[in-house]
């Protein structure tokens, strides 16, 4: 009986190195450049569509809410108007759903967003560019057991949990060419014929905010790690100076 | 008798400080070793650019040494899920970004600083190859460092793996399923080495153990030696010069200055200052090196259950990863992966026998003929190129044809980067060299 678990085990590991699975795919197509923005008002706006849509689903058990207020929250604000369901400011944002549940519901357990829009860039765009492109790209899709599928993310798993303000995109199959310029079939989005509660201007700047958010949440510190580095720099540079020339000076009595 | 008690110990001037230092000295070799190593250890004037490389290879080993010790503090070598069902190890790295203190900026430091080890240290190859700095009598010198180099990869490949993101958990997967290509011992040693038949929470514990604690005591112990054998011959120079052939009354090399102060404070801290500034903008402006230094999939919890579709080492490990995946062929009937192992191990190796496979009349590329310039450039070429190869998917192309795609320049440049080591004895020797000048060029 052992035997045969081993045996097991190292025929999946085999296969597992030998077949790329399709579980990761990604990257079809291009992405659309995302318009991030470091601006306040924008990352609120990014928190309470995030909190209220992605936070179902996906934690970003990385994050306290209490640190939504470096993009410029009271603590009082986050406690009125963020928290749902009991929640201190001071915990993580963490779902209830567990995994099993996941599973049986979407075939998958949907991903921890904390650092998703840094583990999203590749050589077709950043993190940002993905999600912007892949916020936008879900339509409708009857073969789906969601109903729904996506332009970047084929097959994928996760339903259009926006579908209220974008409204229900469709899509038809045209021909594409590659980057080896072969033929392969693109796909087309077709603009919602009913819009939803969002334009199409509104939707997107509203996916923009929220991705801006998410580029924030994936790396909370990095304004101020810039900030810290210009005055790393400065002070190197004047050290520099002094170094120079101090050995210079040491160096002039050798010949 | 004590074995040091043949140096003039230090004389108080009748200061408290004078005074303590007497003491000291009285018990311990400290104004030898001062002496011995700095002061009056003499170093030829007219090192360059390329001799700044050691110096900074030792603050970084520094840097990742301190920041290391802090970021064990609070990183978790385990591989279970948490409660948000990320697995420990990665949860603990993000805590240690966003909660820890200034945790930020130590890890940050500790991902450069691997990439940056692997930089100077290449640098600092490469200079020895410039100037013959491995020929006789530094042979011990290269063959401690080529060790440093062996112990620095090992350690680099561990360290990778306890973010336990997906590139690290697939890299570890991909290069320990390759120990299992030795005939006989493999598929064993491949288990010893992850203590489970795939990577999982016993081969991130051991791995931890020995990045934290086993390699680094080796890679110390043999940069040590490194530095002792390279003290106890003297420095190489540009010129390839032996400083101490001429010496005046008092027994100092006429090329000869001391090390300390005028190489550690004169010379190499303007230059390691310039080194931490690229380094600091790399750490404070792009820490993620475009992908390079903090790999993009590596953001994602490693999941047995997910192969990403395109597995690449770091970087710094691709030329030598080129080299595995150029072996194709299965000579004697043993699988051609056994032969990409071999490859890719001989690769490190064969460097350690520069010493003796360098036959020429002369050590400095200054004096050394057109063979020797011209094949030492298309091999750096080659380096490079196999490098770039190594971080893409088989099949790549560089240029627009079917035949010349980038497996087959790979194993063009693998074949280049063996025969140019294996036929430097012939070449070497029939080089049109210049003469030597007697002293060192210095203006």
């Amino acid at each position: 009986m052992k035997s045969h678990v081993i045996k097991l085990i190292r025929r999946f590991a085999a296969t597992a190195l030998l077949v790329p699975a399709m579980a990761l795919a990604s990257g079809a197509g291009k992405l659309d450049k995302a318009p991030v923005s470091t601006d306040q008002a924008a990352l609120q706006n990014g928190a309470k569509l995030f909190i209220n849509y992605c936070l179902n689903c996906h934690g970003a058990s990385a994050l306290r809410y209490n640190q939504l207020q470096k993009i410029g929250l009271t603590e009082e604000a986050i406690r009125e108007n963020l928290l749902f369901t009991g929640e201190k400011t001071g915990d993580m944002m963490q779902i209830s759903m567990t995994r099993d549940d996941a599973e049986a519901w979407f075939g998958t357990v949907p991903p921890d967003l904390s650092v998703i829009a840094r583990a999203k860039a590749s050589e077709a765009g950043s993190g940002a560019d993905y999600l912007y492109t892949y916020l936008r790209g879900f339509y409708q899709d009857p073969n789906r057991p969601t109903g729904w599928n996506n332009k970047v993310f084929d097959n994928v798993g996760m339903p259009h949990a926006l579908w209220d303000l974008q409204g229900t995109q469709t899509a038809r199959k045209v021909k594409a060419t590659d980057a080896h310029g072969k033929e392969t079939v693109g796909i087309e989005l077709i603009a919602p014929a009913k819009p939803g509660r969002y334009s199409t201007e509104e939707y997107d700047k509203a996916v923009a905010d929220l991705v801006s958010f998410m580029v924030w949440m994936g790396e909370p510190v990095a304004e101020k790690r810039k900030q810290i580095g210009i005055y790393v720099l400065i002070y190197l540079a004047g050290f520099y100076l002094l170094a120079h020339a101090l050995g210079k000076n040491y160096w002039k009595d050798i010949h | 008798m004590a074995a040091n008690s043949n140096y003039e110990k230090y004389r108080s001037d009748g200061s408290l400080l004078g005074g303590l230092l007497e003491w000291v000295d009285a018990r311990f070799p400290a104004t030898s070793l001062w002496k011995a190593h700095l002061s009056e250890y003499y170093a030829p004037k007219n090192f360059n650019f390329w001799y700044f490389f050691g110096s900074i290879a030792l603050l970084v080993l520094v840097i990742q040494v301190v920041t290391g010790i802090f970021l064990v503090m609070n990183y978790k070598p385990d591989a279970s899920l948490n409660e948000a069902g990320l697995p420990v190890a990665f949860a603990s790295v993000e805590y240690i970004m966003r909660e820890v203190n200034g945790g930020w900026i130590i890890r940050y430091l500790h991902s450069t600083g691997a990439s940056a080890f692997f930089i100077v240290i290449y640098l600092h190859m490469f200079r020895g190859m410039l100037y013959g700095s491995y020929r006789k009598p530094r042979e011990l010198v290269w063959v401690f460092g080529t060790l440093v180099f062996l112990c620095l990869m090992a350690e680099a490949f561990m360290g990778y793996l306890l973010p336990w993101g997906q590139m690290s958990y697939w890299g570890a997967q991909v290069i320990v399923n390759l120990f299992s290509a030795i005939p006989v011992i493999g598929p064993d040693a491949s288990l010893v080495i992850r203590g489970d038949f795939v990577v999982s929470d016993a081969t991130l514990n051991r791995f931890f153990s020995f990045h934290v604690i086993a390699v680094p005591l080796a890679l110390i112990g043999l940069v040590v030696a490194h530095i002792l054998a390279l003290h106890e011959v003297g420095s190489n120079n540009p010129d390839g010069v032996e400083i101490k052939k001429l010496k005046n009354e008092k027994g100092v090399p006429l090329d000869g200055i001391p090390f300390h102060p005028y190489y550690t404070i004169g010379h190499d801290l303007p230059a390691i200052i310039i080194f931490l500034f690229c380094f600091c903008a790399v750490v404070f402006f792009f820490p993620e090196g475009g992908g390079y230094f903090l790999e993009y999939n590596n953001f994602l919890p490693a999941d047995p259950m997910k192969t990403p579709e395109h597995i690449a080492p770091v970087w710094y490990f691709t030329p030598f990863y080129s080299m595995l995946r150029a072996m194709v062929w299965n000579f004697f009937g043993i699988d051609a992966q056994f032969w990409g192992v071999v490859a890719m191990g001989a690769g490190v190796v064969i460097l350690a026998f520069l010493p003796w496979l360098d036959r020429s009349p002369v050590k400095s590329i200054r004096y050394r003929g057109p063979i020797f310039k011209t094949l030492l450039t298309i091999f750096v070429i080659g380096f490079l190129i196999l490098g770039y190869l190594g971080t893409k998917a088989p099949g790549h192309k560089i240029f627009d044809k079917d035949w010349l795609n980038g497996d087959l320049i790979a194993q063009i440049f693998t074949v280049y980067y063996f025969l140019f080591f294996l036929t430097m004895p012939f070449w070497s020797k029939i080089d049109k060299c210049k003469p030597v000048p007697e002293r060192v060029t210095f203006k």
